[in-house]
């Protein structure tokens, strides 16, 4: 690891290793009870039949992968992956990535002002709690006296309703850009000035300029960036709060999906394997992040 | 000033105005409506009056969730800056065997195991060990979920405390005790409190851990009572509801901006749950 190279340890203060082990213990029993057993334990409870209630709460039995076949033939968890890959795309890779790059390339050369009071809004959006910030969305949206139908003049238009997926991107994007405007932000403080300086000598467009000198220059960054906020935005549960999934299904995505299923129908076996697949495509998205991660190291 | 030099200027404001009304529209809300006679979902200049946050301190369960949250956020902030201290200074001064497996694995539960792909086990979990309605189970819960990106950062922060420091304590003949509390827990100070407010804010926004493992109304952290009172609907709520989100977010900004002014916005990458 990079942190070999950068920092020898070198105990000074004369801990020793028995000391160190002590000092590591309780965050690490911690962590392998609350993180790493129920990361485990999922594969267990997705083989198995296991309900909050009635007869299998009591006594469950394995069942094998039928949870994982049953996966397979779900319309309902069919339709979860698929709204999750609209709203990482829309909310994530489009939404977020773009707005967040336009901020940090517009916001500097603008007076200190404006770039402080824009990026004032975004962090607010970004550090408010979910559940105010769910709520100030469903006040904007709302059918009868939203600000949406005032100033668009649309009153009795019920967007969470009629419009649930595309509501579900707005806010996101809104809710997390401040993160992708910071990265990038503080990549193209690394872009060489010389070289935009020559670039506008030569009469390039804003457009080429980005193309062929700031792009380059920051490809790491985009990629690092696309990938953690979509592992984010999927296993957002904020959704939930907006619209809990509805209306009929349309806005379930796999994290209030597994929700519905564990808890409004007490399928925690079958869940449990929906999980399990979940916990799946982090590790996959992560150890692509950590490869890319140490390749720029 | 060329006419194409005017027109990109004005395309350049005219961006950054509709970006910043996107940003600031939906907010405005929470700044009009605590203090309207007429609170209502729309924004509109208000009919000043504290009549809400008289309402809102009698509401019987709103005082209750800001203390349920206190509670467990300030016991989470505690025992994550505690555990992550001891652990990040191991981690940073000694060559236990194992140590960069183990921060590799670390990193990656970091961000492979979220709230959301572990919500089934860790319920169960909590319910076989009887600690459902328990806001002890509930901070136990979230601070095991923010420990190891904890132990990261303030990894970060010891590394770059010179060692100078500890092997002049140790010359002049101090204990190693000695060394860890007059010469490394001042140095790292800054780091600690970042930690503080981080694991603080970041549990004091957790809705999905609380709303799993409380069912007792009068338990419930101020981030599950904001659910309940939407579900609830309402007129009696409209007055209770803007007031409670106001002092509900308020602690957040406060602590996020002294942190800003003290030691500068820090850009923590990929850490942020």
């Amino acid at each position: 690891m990079a942190t070999r190279t950068k920092h020898p340890a070198q105990d000074v203060a004369g801990l020793g290793t028995g000391r160190a082990l002590g000092f590591l213990a309780p965050a690490m029993l911690l962590i392998a009870a609350f993180l790493v057993f129920p990361a485990v334990w999922t594969i267990y409870i997705g083989v198995t039949n296991y309900r909050l209630t009635g007869v299998e709460a009591v006594s469950p039995s394995i069942v094998g992968l039928a949870n994982y076949t049953r996966a397979l033939n779900d319309a309902l968890f069919h339709n979860a992956l698929w709204l999750t890959m609209l709203f990482v795309l829309g909310s994530a890779i489009i939404g977020q990535n773009i707005l967040g790059f336009t901020l940090a390339w517009i916001l500097r050369r603008a007076r200190p002002a404006v770039r402080r009071t824009v990026e004032a809004l975004t962090l607010l959006a970004w550090i408010l709690p979910s559940t105010v910030v769910a709520y100030l969305w469903i006040a904007f949206f709302d059918r009868d006296t939203g600000t949406l139908n005032s100033i668009l003049g649309t009153t009795g238009t019920a967007w969470l309703i009629d419009y649930p997926m595309v509501c579900l991107v707005v806010f996101n994007t809104w809710r997390g850009t401040a993160f992708s405007m910071m990265l990038y932000s503080s990549a193209l403080q690394a872009v060489p000035p010389s070289q935009l300086e020559s670039a506008r000598m030569v009469g390039a467009s804003g457009w080429q300029t980005l193309r062929d000198i700031v792009f380059p220059h920051i490809r790491g960054h985009v990629l690092t960036n696309t990938l953690l906020i979509s592992l984010w935005t999927a296993n957002d549960f904020s959704p939930f709060l907006l619209t809990k999934g509805g209306p009929n299904h349309e806005s379930e995505t796999v994290p209030v999906y597994i929700y519905n299923v564990a808890l409004q129908g007490g399928e925690l076996g079958y869940s449990s394997a929906i999980s399990f697949l979940l916990l799946l495509a982090n590790l996959l998205v992560s150890l692509i992040y950590l490869r890319l991660l140490r390749r720029r190291a | 000033m060329t006419p194409a030099y005017v027109v990109r200027r004005i395309g350049f404001y005219v961006l950054i105005c509709a970006i910043t009304l996107f940003f600031a529209v939906p907010m405005v809300w929470i700044a009009s409506a605590p203090f309207d006679k007429n609170p209502g979902l729309g924004v509109h200049w208000p009919d000043w009056t504290f009549e809400n946050v008289r309402k809102t301190l009698d509401h019987p369960y709103a005082l209750h969730a800001i203390v349920n949250s206190l509670i467990i956020c300030v016991t989470v902030a505690l025992a994550v800056t505690a555990f992550a201290a001891f652990a990040s200074y191991a981690l940073s001064r000694v060559r236990i065997p194992g140590r960069d497996a183990l921060l590799y694995g670390l990193l990656l539960l970091s961000s492979v195991v979220t709230g959301t792909a572990a919500m089934v086990p860790i319920f169960v979990m909590i319910y076989q060990l009887g600690l459902i309605n328990s806001r002890f189970g509930v901070a136990l819960v979230m601070t095991s979920g923010l420990l190891p990106a904890a132990i990261f950062i303030l990894k970060d922060f010891v590394d770059a405390v010179p060692k100078s420091y500890e092997e002049s304590a140790r010359v002049f003949g101090a204990s190693t005790l000695q060394i860890l509390r007059d010469v490394v827990l001042p140095v790292a100070r800054p780091g600690l409190a970042t930690i503080m407010v981080w694991a603080f804010v970041n549990s004091w926004g957790n809705f999905l851990v609380p709303f799993l493992l409380i069912r007792s109304t009068t338990l419930q952290p101020a981030a599950v009572l904001m659910q309940t009172l939407t579900d609830e609907g309402g007129s009696v709520n409209l007055q209770v509801l803007p007031v409670f989100s106001l002092l509900f977010s308020i602690p957040v900004v406060v602590l996020y901006l002294l942190v800003n002014s003290r030691y500068g916005f820090r850009f923590h990458g990929g850490i942020k749950s």
